[in-house]
């Protein structure tokens, strides 16, 4: 049975990580779990948590009026879901439901900006894992964008 | 391996038509016989056939069967234009003419012993499906399968219960997405290459055969060398413009290379520098 | 191969060996000048041949001048090559009927009733030949067509006596010397001696023929002559083509900004891949008659300068006029040496002549050279 420290300290995003930063994010987590058809953020709600994925499929989607509610893309197991709560105004952009059970580990957001705004060694490093994390993201979703299936 | 022994290249020979199956809203798998019973089809995975429909026109159409059963030659064909729309509308028994097989195959040997990664998008995974047949009768002679598939949305995805089966093979994962879902899609949304962090891959163990629209192919390619592939284990497969597919129309020259009879399957490092050309 | 030996014989044989390469069932073709321009056609005897013409060519130019004596071979080459009938403009490839849903292939191909005798193939033309017998022969595949047709071929050989001012053979190392690849060859001798043709064999169905002819050895001074007139034509040339690593230069350069400064004149009109001996490229088209019960394939000649050339599914890879006079150029002079060993570019010059903007591809060659060559301006 991992600890949450573990899990932490193990995964990728907080490799390299001083290990008084990591026991900080240990401090401020918790393990949670969605049950399928959850929604686990909702856009315009205050963003004060990130979550990291240890099992099950998540989708990042939009509600329109008059449509269904669009998937733009779903992360599973390993990912990050959230970075709204590191930036201004602090606000959830989208929606994001629970597809399956998920169970996630829930850091606390809020406490970590006010550490970064205390402690900018530690505030640079997180913004460089996230502004990789929404690099690939974004080029992803440029290529989603070109619909390259599709007939010319 | 033998091919179909044709005096004059250029010569069709005609093909009954058995079956025709409907995969997608726009694409249909077409089950083609010898007139000839006498005749038998071979092929390798990843070789093509010229088509031709009568008095319409003729189309490189990738072989998309079992390469261990010769008395049928099977082709899924997404219905675009005039040529491929005649092609799809055959009713059975109608004649088809058929050139071929042409091209170089899926290394499909130089994967013995190793993993196999196949990254299809679209219509990609059927010129891949001749390598997942191969792979899956001969289970012992390769490592892990991996299949990551993209398509455009649910409704396009080709060889739903066929993943479905693939996927229940042992050491064998089968990840699909879409780049549009819907409510009632409980899978993946997102392109290819965000499939590959729930892959477990071993680099320096795999060949990776890559089959879908070149900008896919382009990006996919990237992720590949980033997980640590070498330019020799990847391999792709290159379209362009066919009229006779023997090199002699050139039309298919993709820099030196003829796609024809140099390809279509390509090692990643032949043509690296050339993916990157504009208007070549 | 043996040393044949060399003779000489008196312009008025030629026409006995038109006559006897009829009877020996040859369709003798070469130049003759219909219309302000010197064009293969069919040759019956001595008087459909250009007495007394020649050529003056230049970029984008060509005129025919009376020429001061009777040569009939005083010129170089005209607007077509022999690839007019050894890889013809359009060829049906077969023909098929339709009864319900099926069909089947008749067998009933269309083969020229002879063969032809080729009179008057230049040494540039004798290795644009030997160009295209790599491409449609000694590759993956060998093409029938052109098989029966060059191989049936009968070819006289005529050593060039002056050149054109678009003539750049000697720089591309074929000629203007002819060395081998005939049944016959000719030098053209017009002095005080008289008119008279120093000819030797280059196979027995050629020594043969010769042997039909009324001749006599050659002297030392005949030989020194015609060697010489040949020279004279290799000297006379004004333009080059600088093949140093020429395969790297264009490969390395598929930026350069000297595509930009082409495409603005290029017409894509296509002009220099239809004169071009060595330009191989065709298309195919499918027709049906009215019943839609019988159909037919036909080949014909296509360009890689045409809109549609690189069509698939929604575009053409290469819309640009820059990528099609790129795509020409690199594949003659760079990717040809990749695919078949060799150049793809004989020296005729008559891309240069034929071309209505005056293109030159020796010019454009050394702008990219001289232009920085690696990309840079």
């Amino acid at each position: 049975m991992e600890t949450l420290e573990h899990i932490i300290a193990e995964h990728p995003f907080f490799a390299g990580l001083d290990g008084g930063f990591t026991a900080l994010m240990v401090n401020c987590a918790s393990n949670v779990r969605f049950k399928p058809g959850t929604y686990i953020l909702k856009e315009g709600d205050p963003a004060n948590t990130f979550y990291l994925i240890r099992e099950g499929k998540v989708a990042v989607e939009v509600l329109a009026p008059q449509h269904k509610p669009i998937i733009v893309s779903t992360l599973s197991v390993g990912e990050i879901l959230g970075w709204s709560w590191l930036l201004p105004p602090f606000q959830w952009k989208f929606h994001a439901r629970a597809v399956d059970d998920v169970r996630a580990i829930a850091l606390d957001g809020k406490c970590l900006r006010t550490k970064c705004e205390e402690n900018h060694d530690l505030g640079y490093e997180v913004l460089k894992r996230f502004a990789q994390i929404m690099e690939r993201r974004l080029e992803a979703t440029r290529l989603q964008l070109l619909d390259v299936y599709a007939v010319r | 391996m033998a091919t179909a022994i044709t005096i004059d290249p250029m010569r069709p020979q005609p093909y009954s038509v058995r079956e025709i199956t409907k995969e997608t809203p726009d694409t249909f798998t077409l089950q083609l016989e010898p007139e000839s019973a006498a005749d038998r089809s071979w092929f390798e995975p990843g070789q093509f056939s010229m088509l031709w429909t009568f008095g319409v026109g003729e189309l490189p159409i990738s072989i998309s069967g079992d390469p261990a059963l010769h008395h049928r030659l099977i082709y899924t064909v997404r219905s675009v234009g005039q040529a491929t729309h005649a092609l799809v509308n055959q009713r059975l028994g109608d004649s088809v003419g058929v050139r071929g097989p042409f091209g170089t195959g899926w290394p499909v040997g130089a994967a013995k012993g190793r993993d196999v990664i196949l990254v299809a998008g679209g219509i990609g995974l059927a010129p891949l499906r001749p390598v997942i047949y191969q792979v899956l009768q001969n289970r012992n002679d390769y490592g892990r399968l991996v299949i990551l598939y993209g398509g455009r949305s649910p409704r396009d995805l080709l060889y739903r219960k066929e993943l479905a089966a693939w996927a229940r093979n042992r050491e064998t994962q089968v990840l699909v997405t879409v780049d549009y879902g819907g409510l009632s899609w409980r899978g993946h949304v997102g392109v290819v290459t965000t499939l590959f962090k729930y892959s477990r891959l071993q680099p320096a163990h795999s060949v990776a055969m890559v089959c879908g629209p070149e900008i896919m192919m382009r990006f996919v390619t990237r992720e590949l060398e980033t997980q640590g592939l070498s330019r020799d284990d990847i391999y792709l497969s290159m379209e362009r413009n066919m009229k006779c597919a023997v090199g002699f129309c050139g039309h298919c020259q993709y820099g030196p290379h003829f796609i024809c009879k140099d390809g279509p399957v390509f090692r990643y490092q032949q043509i690296r520098n050339l993916l990157e050309k504009y208007e070549l | 191969m043996a040393q044949r030996s060399e003779r000489i014989f008196g312009a008025d044989q030629l026409g006995k060996l038109i006559g006897a390469l009829a009877q020996k069932g040859y369709e003798v073709v070469g130049p003759t000048v219909p219309d302000g321009a010197i064009v293969y056609g069919h040759v019956e005897s001595v008087e459909d041949l250009p007495a007394g013409w020649t050529d003056e060519q230049e970029a984008g130019r060509y005129r025919l001048k009376r020429r001061e004596d009777q040569a009939l071979f005083g010129y170089a080459v005209g607007p077509q090559s022999w690839k007019k009938y050894t890889h013809p403009a359009e060829v049906r490839l077969w023909a098929a009927e339709r009864q319900g849903g099926v069909f089947r292939i008749l067998n009933n191909e269309a083969a020229p009733k002879r063969p032809h005798a080729f009179l008057g193939v230049r040494a540039c033309e004798l290795a644009a030949i030997a160009v295209q017998d790599r491409v449609l022969l000694e590759d993956k595949y060998r093409d029938p067509i052109y098989e029966q047709r060059r191989r049936g071929a009968f070819i006289i050989a005529v050593q060039c006596t002056q050149a054109a001012a678009t003539c750049f053979c000697a720089s591309m190392g074929t000629g203007p010397q002819v060395s081998g690849g005939f049944d016959l060859v000719l030098t053209e001798l017009l002095d005080s001696k008289g008119h008279r043709f120093l000819a030797t064999a280059g196979s027995d169905r050629g020594a043969e023929m010769l042997t039909e002819l009324e001749s006599v050895p050659a002297t030392q001074e005949d030989h020194q002559e015609a060697v010489a007139s040949v020279e004279t034509a290799a000297n006379q040339q004004v333009r080059s083509l600088n093949t140093t690593g020429i395969k790297e230069l264009l490969y390395q350069n598929f930026e350069h900004p000297r595509w930009d400064n082409v495409a603005s004149r290029c017409l894509t009109c296509a002009n220099c891949t239809m004169v071009c001996p060595t330009c191989f490229c065709t298309s195919v088209e499918d027709v049906t008659d009215i019943t839609g019960d019988h159909a037919e394939r036909w080949r014909r000649w296509d360009s890689c300068f045409t809109q549609s050339f690189s069509y698939i599914h929604g575009g053409s890879v290469r819309t640009s006029a820059k990528a099609r006079y790129r795509q020409w150029m690199t594949h003659k002079l760079a990717s040809w040496i990749d695919q078949f060993g060799s150049s793809g570019c004989v020296g005729c010059g008559r891309c240069i002549t034929w071309c209505p903007v005056g293109i030159d591809i020796t010019e454009e060659v050394r702008a990219i050279r001289e232009g920085g060559g690696n990309g840079n301006p």
